[in-house]
């Protein structure tokens, strides 16, 4: 669980923030961050967009009935909401078994003062 | 087939809609006198002592962005517009990844009160902190104005109050209500009633989805066919009978949808609730509640928006008192008769209380803790002062929301939130991406980006045809045109200049932004370090 449990306000003017910064384990952090959200995030604007031109430029495939009167349009609409879903999850999940514990451990050792870098606590 | 009588009188009972609002006044009320007891410091009234759960918070999030534009506009759109009415409720839906991917977690990690303070984190504070509170304040002010004129004409349906004076009564009444909530409660009241208000909100929704299917033998097919025999058109399943009539509304469609789904998670009034829970866990797990209950419900309004076309019928609603907007409750009445049309009509007022309210305490802490704590008493207000500011403020924002409200009475309730939308992604969205994102960010960027999306994203609304041109403009008449830009959505435009002049002028700028500060603000943006705490009573 998130950061709650910390009671006391630690004293964190001592932290060299560059130096932490620069550690091996932040840059691992930052880069497990920046690997998932970049590229997820651009993957699901570009199927937005997609679907957004395909209802302005393409009303005859979107028109094309599926089921009875329920056509393409409302099935990729429906897609998009499913998609939504989906990726929240899987961000959840992803957050939550790879972000989290590299995160935690971080700021544990910082606010215990045990984070090892060249001179990160000084 | 309901026929509905004089379209100058409402089809429900009056005095039965009054009462089921009454009573939901009554009880949000009462929760709002029991939590506010705690309300001492800047953080409980801000950020209701940060003590919220993530499904809490989720709901209250849901309960502030499904205003009243999404349930009677979008509804409203589907039932006369057909399918392009729904393309909003995707765009609206879809915006959520980039709060929850980009911004929720890192903001809740870096931030006190508002926008401004991640904003002004590791630039020059004062400058940056002025820009952020002045775009919070505009983009607060066109919501609010929005909800204002849509309460107004959501009177002349429910209560029957047709003239412009009664009307003028009622949005005095919805003002002076939401600025007591505000006054009294503050963030935690403020909570608690939009907590309420989704959870009536999606359930009366959620009643009316099933129902309508139930008629049709739970065929959605069937509701679809029975929707195209009511509106003798066909065409309205397929897009493009709003928006494919011609080259320039198809470019203008684009540029709704990149203002839709770059705005949410830069709406001042959105970033601040995730300051309301004690961790940037539970801001993330606010975020997944939040796209849940947005997504369920706005697969409703696709069911809703047929629903009314196919039992009320477009030409009545078009006809009706409140034009679009009363579709939903049109349908209510024509599912359960005067009663469940006054829950759908109090649940409608409920919603705009409960928006006004969160946008109200938004622009108030702004006001109060950017300009007033940090730049004119230069971070060291007296104690206690910030906070009375701050209800001094709402109580001045409220006058300003009633009297521009009854100014707008009227006016396209759609327009001007799709405008706050536009403002917030090119003012606040490029700023908040490259000072969490981009080393490089410079104060002199931040300030381009934010004035420059701001002044271009109004300069290009002023030029439109939404102002100008024609007898459905804001000025209402053929006569005055000065419509020199085609679109009516400025997004395509201010957006991407935005973001262009935030790199541009960074890149030019030969100042270096203090490289320990950013340092700070990443390392505490992503492992929660010195992250402000709940508070303890």
């Amino acid at each position: 669980m998130g950061n709650e449990a910390l009671s006391a306000e630690v004293d964190l003017s001592h932290v060299d923030y560059p130096a932490v910064q620069q550690s091996p384990e932040f840059q691992e952090l930052r880069k497990t961050h920046r690997s998932f959200v970049f590229p997820v995030l651009a993957a699901c604007l570009v199927w937005y967009f997609a679907y957004v031109l395909l209802a302005v430029y393409a009303v005859d495939f979107m028109s094309t009935r599926v089921f009875g009167s329920v056509n393409v349009a409302m099935v990729l609409g429906l897609a998009q909401v499913v998609t939504t879903f989906a990726v929240t999850m899987w961000y959840v999940h992803y957050a939550n078994k790879r972000l989290d514990p590299q995160s935690e451990k971080i700021r544990t050792e910082i606010e215990s003062g045990d984070f090892e870098t060249e001179k990160a606590v000084r | 087939m309901f026929a509905f009588e004089a379209a100058t009188s409402s089809p429900g009972n009056p005095w039965l809609n009054i009462g089921i609002f009454g009573a939901f006044v009554a009880v949000t009320m009462v929760i709002v006198f029991r939590a506010s007891r705690n309300n001492k410091t800047a953080a409980d009234y801000y950020a209701a002592g940060r003590s919220f759960t993530g499904g809490q918070n989720g709901s209250a999030i849901a309960g502030d962005y499904l205003s009243a534009a999404s349930f009677l506009g979008i509804v409203g759109a589907i039932a006369l517009n057909g399918y392009d009415g729904f393309l909003y409720s995707i765009g609206f839906l879809v915006a959520w990844l980039v709060a929850l991917l980009l911004v929720a977690e890192l903001l809740r990690n870096t931030g006190k009160f508002t926008m401004a303070d991640v904003l002004s984190f590791r630039l020059k504070q004062r400058p940056v902190r002025i820009a952020a509170a002045t775009t919070t304040l505009v983009v607060c002010f066109f919501y609010l104005l929005a909800q204002m004129a849509g309460a107004g004409g959501l009177v002349s349906l429910l209560l029957g109050v047709g003239d412009q004076v009664g009307q003028a009564v009622v949005i005095t009444v919805v003002g002076a209500l939401m600025i007591l909530y505000v006054l009294v409660g503050g963030m935690k009241g403020t909570t608690w009633v939009q907590i309420i208000k989704a959870v009536l909100l999606i359930a009366g929704a959620g009643v009316m989805t099933v129902w309508v299917l139930a008629l049709n033998g739970f065929d959605f097919s069937a509701l679809l066919d029975k929707a195209v025999a009511v509106a003798e058109n066909p065409a309205i399943l397929d897009p493009g009978l709003k928006y494919g009539v011609s080259e320039v509304s198809k470019i203008d469609f684009m540029s709704l949808g990149l203002a839709l789904v770059l705005g949410t998670a830069a709406l001042p009034h959105v970033l601040m609730r995730f300051y309301t829970v004690p961790t940037a866990k539970e801001a993330r797990k606010s975020v997944v509640w939040a796209i849940w209950l947005i997504g369920i419900f706005y697969v409703f309004t696709l069911v809703l928006g047929y629903g009314a076309a196919a039992l009320v019928g477009p030409a009545v609603i078009a006809g009706a008192p409140g034009g679009p907007n009363s579709a939903a409750p049109l349908l209510a009445f024509a599912l359960g008769g005067p009663l469940l049309l006054g829950l759908i009509s109090a649940i409608a007022f409920a919603t705009i209380l409960a928006v006004v309210a969160g946008l109200t305490i938004t622009a108030a802490a702004s006001f109060a803790h950017d300009i007033y704590a940090s730049v004119v008493k230069k971070g060291k207000p007296e104690p206690g002062a910030e906070v009375k500011v701050a209800r001094r403020t709402v109580v001045i924002i409220g006058v300003v929301a009633i009297i521009g409200g009854i100014g707008a009475n009227g006016q396209n309730v759609a327009f001007l939130v799709a405008l706050a939308f536009a403002v917030a992604a090119s003012a606040n969205l490029p700023t908040i991406v490259y000072s969490l994102f981009w080393k490089g960010f410079t104060t002199k960027g931040a300030l381009w980006s934010m004035y420059g999306g701001l002044i271009s994203a109004i300069v290009l609304i002023i030029f439109s045809p939404v102002v100008s041109g024609s007898e459905t403009s804001m000025l209402k008449t053929e006569a005055i045109d000065f419509a020199i830009f085609p679109l009516s959505n400025p997004g395509i435009v201010s957006i991407p200049l935005a973001f262009l002049l935030g790199w541009i002028v960074s890149v030019m700028d030969k100042t270096v932004e203090s490289p320990e500060k950013q340092a700070e603000m990443e390392v505490r943006s992503l492992t929660g370090l010195g992250a402000e705490k709940a508070v303890s009573h």
